[in-house]
């Protein structure tokens, strides 16, 4: 690449840089630097411990569930030729297309009181006011990151290395879990790590499905900004930021790390 | 056995190996050797026919549950697990217990020289130390059968010289069955017992490597083997010599007794090239001009037209001797004994 060339990208690269990273440096610092006795107030409230304590266990469940049936899912898009696979690869990627009010109404219609499985499930459970409604709609809007990175990952691993497995007596299963999963799971790692920056960062379609309580941390901000204002907000807001970029930047480099001797 | 598979078909493949030992089919790229070996594994099923190893019907069996081994071109070693879990992958599949995986894979890892390396991931070997890792691998397990899908062709020539050799010394001493496909003739005529000659999903020849060279017979196999010179021509064969008029006011001597149409072939290191016509047991002598040459390195490859255009290799030395250029007049003297007719 020429300087000229080099020079010119740079500029356009900091151009893009500069937006994604002044909102987030400028919270820090105006409430870090200017306020730091107001986030300490922040860090002592209990009802916004709470909100950000449950938006980081719900997103952990939604994490964990996304894993557990979003990997056979990725293997098979993966692996194997079926008739509509187009068609559920799309599904698989709608959430991540579609407003998230629009995602919020969508599961509000299927497991809202009205809807067809919310109906049959209201005797002994509801998504309403609960934490297994904070869990659908983030496993909701958060999944495709996870089944995308997964699909990327089985696609990396030759189909020849499971090939040589099974010559060596290893079952589809034995092959699946000694040969495809671990040698994939970098990129099903890294897929989960942004599927719970994903989820723990949603609020449109979790209050649209449940409403404003059991509260997470973005409806915590949100209910601080409209009764006090962006000052009152802000603590909030800076506190679910820098847990989320040290869980962001832990697990991504941790598993980096894990990874990369071999 | 017969399948098609994603455009490609093999077709009425059928093939006989014995007992210990060391098949090669040899073909072109794209000849169908690598699906014909997947198939034999069992990784896809053949449209109709049947796999049948050491008399036991194989076809509807699962690659796991046939015993054979299978050596990729690109070895396809195990990257996150190291030399010793490689080679102990299979027995541990097998539910093997734990002294016996350890006896047996050091076993093996000595026998092939790999023992020092057992504690290295796959991404620190080089690619002799692939294979053999590779080997070890499937040998460990005592296949029934082993499959080799151009192991040496990743390699560079100092190491695949190597590596044939010990290729052929591994199968001498385990005694296992080896079916292994490659592209290189030289490979095939170093290694095999018998050679199938593969081509367009057929197998087109089958025989011993000497036969296989010396006398093909079909075009395809002569050329794939290294006749570059086949041309056809009406042959008059009596008291064991054949006169062949190749058209073109050529004509030569062949030992044989083809009369009819024939294809005459003849290798281009059997022809001996000169400025004078030479005094020796060469029956055929021919004069023409070098209309074409290629750098080879040690050898230098012309092209002659002499009534007909015929490839002939000489060596550097010579061609320098010899002060040969595009257009220099030269003579073409090769024996009887030298062109095979078909």
């Amino acid at each position: 690449m020429k300087v000229g060339t080099t020079l010119s990208f740079t500029l356009l690269a900091s151009l893009l840089l500069a937006l994604l990273a002044l909102p987030l440096v400028t919270i820090l610092f105006k409430q870090l630097a200017f306020d730091f006795q107001g986030f300490l107030s922040t860090m002592r409230d209990g009802a916004t411990l709470r909100a950000v304590g449950l938006s980081c266990f719900a997103a952990s469940i939604s994490v964990l569930i996304a894993l557990v049936l979003g990997t056979p899912l990725a293997y098979l898009l993966a692996r194997k030729e079926f008739r509509g696979k187009k068609i559920i690869e799309g599904f698989v990627n709608l959430p991540a297309a579609v407003p998230h009010v629009v995602a919020g109404i969508a599961l509000l219609t299927v497991f809202g009181r009205g809807g067809w499985i919310g109906r049959s499930i209201s005797p002994i459970l509801t998504v309403e006011n609960s934490m297994l409604g904070i869990v659908i709609a983030m496993l909701f809007v958060s999944t495709p990151f996870l089944v995308n990175s997964a699909v990327d990952g089985f696609k990396s691993v030759d189909p020849r290395l499971e090939r040589v497995a099974r010559s060596l007596g290893a079952t589809e299963w034995a092959v699946f879990r000694r040969i495809s999963f671990p040698l994939a799971f970098p990129h099903i790692f890294s897929g989960a790590v942004m599927s719970w920056a994903r989820a723990i960062s949603e609020f449109a379609a979790v209050v649209m499905l449940v409403g404003f309580f059991p509260m997470i941390a973005p409806g915590m901000i949100w209910y601080k900004f409209y009764t006090a204002g962006l000052q009152a907000s802000m603590g909030v807001a800076t506190l679910l930021l820098i847990i989320s970029l040290s869980v962001f930047v832990l697990l991504k480099y941790t598993g980096v790390r894990m990874f990369a001797e071999h | 056995m017969s399948k098609e598979w994603g455009g490609f078909s093999l077709r009425k493949i059928n093939l006989e190996v014995q007992g210990g030992e060391y098949f090669v089919i040899l073909g072109p790229t794209g000849a169908g050797k690598t699906l014909l070996l997947e198939i034999v594994a069992g990784f896809h099923r053949p449209d109709e026919g049947k796999i049948i190893v050491g008399g036991e019907d194989v076809t509807d069996l699962p690659p796991e549950r046939r015993r054979i081994g299978f050596v990729y071109q690109e070895y396809f070693l195990f990257p996150h697990l190291k030399v010793r879990e490689n080679v102990e992958f299979g027995l541990r599949m097998r539910g093997e217990d734990e002294k016996k995986i350890r006896r047996r894979s050091l076993r093996i890892m000595r026998a092939l020289g790999i023992d020092h390396l057992k504690a290295r991931y796959p991404a620190a070997l080089s690619g002799g130390e692939k294979q053999r890792v590779a080997l070890a691998r499937a040998l460990v397990l005592e296949p029934r059968l082993l499959l080799l899908d151009e192991p040496l062709s990743a390699l560079d020539p100092i190491t695949r010289e190597n590596l044939r050799n010990e290729l052929k010394s591994v199968h001498r001493r385990f005694g296992t069955t080896f079916i292994h496909v490659t592209h290189d003739r030289e490979e095939a005529l170093l290694l095999a017992d018998r050679i199938g000659v593969m081509n367009k999903g057929r197998i087109v020849e089958i025989g011993e490597p000497e036969k296989i060279f010396r006398k093909p017979r079909s075009e395809f196999v002569a050329n794939f083997v290294g006749f570059e010179n086949v041309f056809r021509g009406t042959s008059v064969a009596k008291g064991g010599i054949a006169e062949v008029d190749l058209g073109n006011g050529v004509r030569i001597e062949a030992v044989g007794e083809k009369s009819g149409g024939v294809k005459a072939c003849i290798r281009p290191e059997e022809i001996f090239l000169s400025k004078r016509p030479l005094e020796s047991s060469g029956r055929n002598v021919l004069r023409g001009w070098i209309s074409e040459i290629s750098d080879r390195g040690a050898t230098v490859r012309l092209k002659v037209r002499a009534g007909k255009e015929f490839a002939v290799i000489v060596t550097k030395r010579s061609f320098e001797d010899l002060k040969l250029r595009t257009g220099s007049k030269v003579y073409l003297t090769f024996k009887a004994s030298a062109v095979h007719l078909i």
